[in-house]
């Protein structure tokens, strides 16, 4: 008699990733569905794809899905949320997206303290056009936008999302995670699980930000992109709780 | 429902709550600011939301997410909000999303000023963003006519899965008319199976998108809308016609500006010259047939806006230059008077005898 031990989460579409080989999308797509599988919450969830390499996540999820303006996620899920309170209403984006382009959108769903949940991919560059400068690029790093790499005085210095959004009112939580080893995996899902409870629970705008690898754009093989990641992203961007507060609308309740 | 006296902002905004709206999602502009401010009032007073957004941009996507859930919604803004929230409008139109975009035109280009104006006339009709779309947009000449355009733009929105534009001016925003409320609160709202409410578990999911990676999908999909458009310029055309039938004289105009044609058109009349206004009330689709009907009778057209001739070309195709189509009009936010549009009819008059 066989029993089934690993399978595909429900709410993961049963279709091919377009992904290249070694990038991180693909674990981090099942995390979340996992989490939304685990919750009972697929019925009632509404996905938010944004522009960049996770463009298709429409096609990879088996919740209701819509696909965003670059950078507006935040604002698309925040239409959704106030005119459907009882929809779990999630983005998936990129550092581009979410931290360049989407910027205002972020950071102002994060002062309303929306009840949604942000999934923040950070590669440290943009995948969809090949490998330019993102605001998550770290200083020396070559992308085909700054080929001497990133200098401050000329392109500046890296933003840090959780850090910067983990001192506004409205966010109730932010975490950084990677998926770099099995272990951050299971720390980053249960990240993302949070992420996703927090709305359930009505706590506010909560953010789990993901150190991701881009073995295509960076040059490097999955293996050595992960080394990469190990050596050079962790130190910028150090893992870890950035908030964690019970509620942000206390006043209301 | 007895006439009430209102603004044209507030009307609008009392409009939308009747036809079924309860989600508002705006940005403060001059002038147009009174319908945000209307909302923020009533809205949470009938279970409905008003929310200030950080800029035209996040309140058009917030127009389209809360589209997207399948709830009745709108947005309003005057011209250089209207530039901004572009983007926004052409992803709805590709996703077949329905809302009401309301400009409340001022002088442009660049800030321009915050007296009202018609300058918006080709962006609305012909460039509400990139790729192949239209919206429909109405142009109501008086209050009432404002607050009935708001139910009718809802109703057509949900009717063909379009945004739609309601184009009016500063005068019209700001001035105070009697209105009446026909009274039909609208609470039975059209099924909207496409939305994205969450599938229960029942159905396969919901994509709202507008991406296509394959040319002959993408093609395909606008073809599609093509086909709806088609229906809606068979359809949904909408124009006045004022003592045009025998009119040596075509006046065409729309919004505030048609108000003081019509006192022109009077004064013209008194002195035997005989002129007459076609009104369209629905810019796209434009009324083509009604104008080259009386193309078929009137000797000249003259086109009054508020700005430097925008809608010729309109009109001249519309009666494939049949006729001499001549243009007056003022623009930064100056109005002509009924004086200076009777002596461009005189100087006509005086050519066609």
């Amino acid at each position: 008699m066989s029993k089934t031990v690993f399978d595909r989460p429900h709410s993961l579409s049963p279709v091919p990733f377009h992904y290249c080989p070694g990038c991180t999308h693909g674990i981090v797509h099942r995390l979340v569905a996992e989490v939304i599988d685990e919750l009972g919450i697929e019925g009632r969830t509404v996905g938010i794809a944004p522009v960049g390499c996770s463009v298709f996540a429409y096609n990879y999820f088996e919740c209701d899905m819509i696909e965003a303006p670059h950078g507006r996620a935040p604002a698309v899920a925040t239409g959704v949320k106030r005119s459907r309170p009882e929809n779990v209403v999630f983005t998936y984006q990129g550092d581009g997206d979410l931290a360049a382009i989407g910027t205002a959108e972020t950071v102002h769903s994060a002062t309303r303290g929306e009840n949604i949940t942000i999934i923040f991919i950070n590669n440290a560059i943009y995948g969809m056009t090949g490998g330019q400068m993102a605001p998550t690029t770290i200083l020396g790093q070559v992308t085909t936008t700054t080929p001497y790499g990133r200098q401050a005085a000329v392109q500046g210095c890296p933003v840090h999302v959780c850090e910067m959004l983990s001192t506004l009112d409205g966010t109730a939580y932010a975490e950084r995670v990677s998926v770099d080893t099995p272990k951050n995996i299971i720390a980053a899902k249960k990240a993302i699980k949070k992420a996703f409870t927090n709305q359930i629970e009505k706590k506010g705008f909560s953010i789990v930000e993901v150190l991701s690898t881009c073995p295509t754009n960076w040059g490097l093989s999955p293996a050595d992109a992960l080394e990469w990641l190990r050596k050079n992203m962790m130190p910028v961007y150090p893992l870890g709780v950035y908030k964690d507060v019970d509620n942000v609308h206390k006043e209301e309740n | 429902m007895a006439k009430v006296l209102m603004k044209g902002n507030e009307a609008i905004a009392e409009a939308a709550i009747r036809s079924g709206c309860r989600h508002y999602f705006g940005y403060p502009i001059t002038p147009q600011t009174e319908i945000a401010e209307y909302m923020a009032k009533r809205m949470p007073k009938i279970g409905g939301l008003c929310l200030q957004a950080e800029s035209e941009i996040a309140a058009i996507n917030m127009v389209l997410g809360a589209s997207s859930a399948g709830v009745r919604v709108m947005t309003s803004s005057s011209s250089p909000g209207i530039s901004l929230k572009s983007e926004g409008i052409s992803y709805m139109v590709g996703s077949d999303l329905p809302c009401l975009i309301l400009n409340v035109q001022r002088g442009g280009p660049g800030l321009g000023g915050i007296q009202p104006a018609q300058s918006d006339y080709y962006q609305a009709t012909k460039a509400n963003g990139h790729g192949d779309l239209h919206l429909i947009v109405l142009a109501p000449n008086s209050i009432q006519e404002a607050a009935d355009c708001t139910s009718l733009a809802f109703d057509l929105g949900d009717k063909y899965r379009v945004p739609v534009m309601i184009l009016a001016d500063g005068a019209l925003g700001q001035m105070m008319e009697p209105v009446e409320f026909s009274g039909n609160e609208k609470t039975e709202l059209p099924e909207k199976p496409w939305a994205t409410t969450g599938t229960g578990m029942k159905r396969k999911k919901n994509i709202i998108n507008s991406l296509y990676m394959q040319p002959d999908e993408l093609e395909s999909s606008i073809n599609e809308r093509f086909k709806r458009y088609d229906v809606i310029e068979k359809n949904e055309v909408r124009y006045e016609s004022y003592l045009a039938e025998d009119a040596d004289i075509i006046l065409v105009c729309y919004g505030i500006t048609s108000r003081i044609c019509k006192t022109a058109v009077g004064m013209a009349r008194k002195e035997g010259i005989k002129a007459g206004i076609i009104r369209p009330i629905t810019l796209w689709p434009y009324p083509k047939e009604a104008l080259a009907k009386a193309a078929e009778t009137a000797s000249e057209f003259l086109v009054v806006e508020l700005n430097k001739g925008q809608m010729t070309s309109d009109v001249k195709l519309a009666i494939e230059c049949s006729r001499p189509v001549s243009f007056y009009g003022r623009t930064g936010g100056v109005m002509p008077t009924p004086e200076e549009i009777l002596e461009q009819i005189r100087m006509i008059g005086g050519r066609i005898k």
